[in-house]
């Protein structure tokens, strides 16, 4: 009925958990009459759970910037920019800066602003522990360090409004500079990040630009030494009910 | 899922065992960011499955070739972990240090072979299919890690296996 001969492959196989019911109590019946490999096999099952006590931090850690553009690399810059070229079409009317057929992919400067939102939002937005380096509890606190940084006079719009309230905010390196994210928060638990990037040169006004990628939409837009993205996994009207608010406010 | 999604949900768990294999956090992340630069260069070789398993497999063979290329110090030793604060470590630090410390003394194939079958779970196929050996292999080299790193772990000398064949 049960094997009297039990391997080492099997001790190992116990000790981790993946032995089927049946051979589970043959070797545990085996164990009970050889102490000495009980003792090896309970010290294998320690060293599991000491590995993950040790090293299953580093999973909430937040994911470097550096990693998480690796990861997007090169190749989703062409549906991109297709995407924001289309939708700029269908989004300029409804904002009022119309871009009339305008089919040319964004220029240079803006075309990696959604793209680097993207992907600090999706590196940020889903951290349970880590989401935002100064709370929205020390608010004067994240305005003095963020305008700090920047360089300039920065405010996290208030969304209350639009059923968003802030989280905080961090500092991220972008490829200029530093770039400041402010994360917001809905009653659901659905998260919008406001990427706020301070440019070199005085830029004219530009229309609100839409991208999509990667099940992220990103409104975005230059206004004069700033660059803005708003990302949200949200559909587009209502993401722009969003971009829209936080135009007004940074322009009363 | 596309591509993307579906490769930035893998850094979390690719860092960590890049941590626990070089023991050194910023050494660890530029594995991770090679393994990621070469998955995305392959990503036409990948065939729908466990994303996991073969992006495991690529940092072992891009961790191989950096051990086999001559270093001055092929393992930082006392000096891992360095994003830890800098006083006297104590408690859950403490027991960190010996356990990385412990891990660092492992030859590199016990060393993948533990941590893939005992951090992430691997199933001891898997493991075999990653790192390109046999699941006998596997399992001897299992055997052999586990029992160095108990005898490691309690200061001693790595003892003699007490597990041949047992009847």
């Amino acid at each position: 009925m049960i094997a009297k001969t039990i391997n080492e492959q099997e001790l190992h196989a116990y000790a981790d958990g993946r032995l089927e019911a049946a051979r589970r109590e043959a070797v545990e019946a085996w164990l009970h009459d050889h102490p000495e490999m009980r003792q090896a096999v309970a010290e294998w099952r320690i060293q599991n759970e000491r590995l993950h006590h040790a090293f299953d931090p580093v999973m909430n850690e937040a994911v470097p910037v550096r990693l998480a553009a690796a990861a997007a690399g090169p190749v989703s810059l062409v549906p991109l920019r297709l995407a924001a070229a289309v939708v700029c079409l269908a989004v300029g009317g409804v904002v009022g800066y119309a871009l009339r057929g305008e089919t040319m992919p964004s220029p240079p400067a803006t075309a990696s602003l959604p793209r680097q939102a993207a992907i600090a939002h999706a590196v940020f937005s889903p951290e349970v522990r880590h989401p935002v380096e100064v709370g929205a509890a020390e608010e004067a606190h994240l305005v003095a360090w963020l305008s700090k940084r920047l360089g300039a006079e920065l405010k996290p719009p208030h969304l209350s409004a639009q059923g968003f309230e802030l989280v905080g905010g961090r500092l991220l390196p972008g490829e200029a500079g530093p770039v400041a994210q402010f994360m917001y928060q809905d009653a659901r638990g659905q998260r919008l990040t406001l990427y706020v990037r301070r440019d070199t040169q005085d830029s004219r006004e530009t229309a609100f630009r839409y991208a999509r990628e990667n099940g992220v939409g990103v409104f975005y837009w230059l206004d004069g030494r700033f660059g803005y993205a708003l990302s949200g996994e949200m559909e587009k009207p209502d993401l722009l009910r969003i971009a829209t608010a936080v135009y007004q406010q940074l322009n009363p | 899922m596309s591509q993307h999604e579906a490769i930035v949900a893998e850094i979390p768990r690719l860092r960590r065992y890049a941590r626990a294999l070089t023991g050194d956090a910023v050494r660890a992340d530029d594995l991770v960011q090679d393994t990621l630069e070469r998955a995305l260069g392959k990503w036409s070789l990948w065939r729908p499955g466990k994303l996991g398993g073969w992006l495991f497999s690529i940092m072992h063979n891009i961790f191989v070739s950096q051990m086999r290329r001559p270093r001055p110090i092929d393992f930082p030793g006392d000096e891992v972990l360095p994003d830890l604060p800098m006083r006297a470590p104590q408690g859950d630090a403490l027991e960190l240090r010996d356990l990385a410390n412990g891990l660092a003394q492992l030859p590199v194939e016990q060393r993948e072979v533990l941590l893939l079958v005992g951090l992430e779970n691997l199933s001891y196929e898997d493991t075999a299919k990653a790192l390109g050996i046999p699941v006998g292999t596997v399992m001897s080299r299992l055997s052999r890690g586990r029992e160095r790193l108990r005898a490691l772990l309690a200061g001693g000398e790595a003892a003699e296996s007490r597990l041949k064949m047992i009847k």
